[in-house]
């Protein structure tokens, strides 16, 4: 395992000395990226089986405050980042708070994360403090007090960084108490309670984290991308993303979400290779795969490479 | 009615949204003829969806169920766009401007048909489920699916027979949509959230919920429109929707589980 995990790391650090093209570097940065996010849907979807249906509202509030401190308070790119992130795990707390308090599992969780993801929808979009439908721009100003690099390769490291962090995170949490906690909660939370488990604060502490995970993601595309509108932040399209790419390569193991994400990145340049760069095409094959995913293969492909050893 | 959430209901909408409109501008077929063909299309449609696609993806647990239709609604919805673009359509037809006036204010003729149409389904689908063989047994596998296995009934049949009949009644509303609507591969999802809405506001599986869900929706969407402008009134029915799951899932009508 130790081998495998070496292999990796090494192959995404050597990569852009091979990768020539800004094509290809832009896609294992978008790659990359939407592991990271996966992951933090995986934290909370995939080891707690809280699935949420609403993880763009803390992408979008990782993307907006930290577009909103930098343009409208003249904040610095790291600290408007931290508060970013913290604000991601406030919104998540807040929400599991809630939601948990009042026992809402299963299908009823996710439809309310994804109401709590349409009313922040709305509110960025009716609020000019965060740029109503115009959207949040940050001025291009290259430099690493401003998190911003003129050499794209810097990104794709960034967030290489990033998602070693957060996968290593989830690697000890899969191994703590914690972990374990969540696991039995996921596979009986009625039993899980009975042998004394604190479920509310497990589920508040997983839903927190993986808000602040998710925020960390938006935190980084408005680096990245300078640019958040309140379809990009808090559509239902960035919350499909953050449950594709985990179910696709494997809720509930560590690296499901790294595979899930290059499968379905590769998946796209596929598509669009074959079939033209038609409006949709990708996203038609990310439902086919995923139906064939949850029919042959409820582990995703994790399930898969480990059959196979 | 079975707690199935199905989140391609928009997509499915979309659809026959779809069919009704090629049916007039290649077939010449008036809209509300339309039900004639769509609506027993669409119930067969459903049923094989629900019973080849669905409960088979979905091994029966809650959640999958929400996956399954998820990836079903990003397939619809995004064949939709791949066939017939992102073009915004709408039909014409001459009674489309034709106003009644009902004492307090004009209304569009198709709209009177649609409110008379919701009311006259609404009376048949009570008769259907308290009168005929197969509305008791889909109210008894919503009850004890167990229990109902038991005593002979065939589940995954109920399943997928009340699959089709919401799907059918999703093809008439999309025939009395159609005259005063428009349609665009994305149509659907502006009613996914809504009819959510109605249905836990009203609480699911009673009838009478459902029609006065959906009556105090459209006050609350108008009202909220009204006060608090165009762009921030679409939020009152995500509170309400956010609200009722939290304080009363049982809805205002649903019996406790």
């Amino acid at each position: 395992m130790k081998k495998i995990l070496l292999v990796i790391i090494v192959f995404f650090l050597v990569l852009p000395l091979f990768v020539e093209s800004r094509f290809w570097l832009g896609f294992w940065t978008t790659t990359l990226f939407f592991a990271l996010l996966g992951q933090s849907w995986n934290i909370l979807g995939g080891y707690g089986g809280q699935v949420s249906f609403g993880h763009a509202v803390f992408f979008g509030t990782g993307a907006y405050v930290s577009a909103v401190l930098q343009v409208r308070l003249g904040l610095d790119a790291w600290t408007s980042a931290a508060i970013a992130v913290a604000a991601g795990a406030l919104v998540g707390a807040f929400i599991g708070a809630l939601s948990f308090r009042y026992g809402l599992r299963g299908s009823y969780f996710a439809l309310v994360t994804l109401a709590f993801a349409e009313v922040f929808r709305v509110l960025a979009n009716a609020w000019d403090f965060t740029g109503s439908g115009f959207g949040m721009l940050v001025p291009m100003k290259p430099g690493a007090a401003n998190l911003q690099f003129a050499d794209r390769s810097w990104f794709y490291y960034a967030i290489l960084l990033l998602v070693v962090l957060a996968y290593a995170l989830t690697w000890r949490v899969e191994r703590s108490r914690f972990g374990a906690y969540l696991l039995a909660i996921r596979e009986n939370e009625d039993a899980a309670r009975a042998l004394g488990i604190n479920a509310f604060r497990i589920k508040l502490a997983a839903i927190t984290l993986s808000g602040a995970m998710a925020a960390m993601a938006g935190v980084f595309y408005i680096q990245y991308y300078l640019f958040v509108d309140s379809h990009v932040g808090y559509g239902p399209a960035m919350s499909v993303n953050a449950l594709l790419a985990p179910l696709i390569g494997g809720a509930g193991t560590v690296l499901g979400p790294l595979i899930g994400a290059v499968a379905l990145g590769s998946l796209a340049e596929l598509t669009s290779l074959l079939l033209g760069k038609e409006p949709g095409v990708n996203l038609l094959a990310f439902g086919v795969l995923l139906l064939v995913i949850l029919r042959f293969l409820p582990n995703g492909l994790m399930g898969l490479l480990r059959g196979r050893s | 009615m079975l707690h199935i959430i199905n989140f391609a209901h928009g997509s499915i909408l979309m659809l026959a949204l779809y069919a009704g409109f090629f049916l007039f501008t290649l077939g010449g077929v008036d809209p509300y003829l339309a039900v004639l063909i769509l609506a027993p299309a669409f119930f067969a449609g459903g049923y094989l969806l629900q019973r080849y696609v669905i409960a088979p993806v979905s091994f029966g647990k809650d959640t999958n169920v929400l996956l399954v239709t998820l990836g079903l609604s990003i397939i619809i919805d995004n064949l939709a766009l791949y066939l017939w673009t992102s073009n915004t359509r709408t039909i014409d037809v001459g009674y489309a401007q034709v106003f009644v006036d009902v004492g307090v204010t004009a209304v569009a003729l198709p709209k009177l048909i649609a409110l008379g149409a919701a009311v006259l389904i609404g009376i048949l689908f009570w008769l259907l489920m308290t009168r005929t063989d197969a509305g008791k047994a889909i109210r008894a596998v919503s009850k004890e699916r167990q229990g109902a296995r038991i005593v002979g009934i065939n589940v995954e049949h109920i399943f997928a027979l009340s699959f089709g009949l919401g799907s059918a009644v999703v093809a008439i509303a999309a025939c009395l949509l159609l005259p005063t609507f428009y349609v665009t591969p994305q149509v659907g999802n502006a009613f996914v959230l809504i009819a959510f809405t109605t249905v836990v506001l009203g609480g699911m599986g009673s009838f009478i919920g459902a029609l006065v869900g959906g009556m105090v929706l459209g006050i609350v969407e108008a009202y909220s429109g009204l006060l608090l402008g165009e762009s921030l009134g679409q939020i009152g029915i995500f509170v309400i929707f956010i609200l009722v799951l939290l304080f009363r899932p049982t809805g205002l009508f649903g019996q406790r589980a």
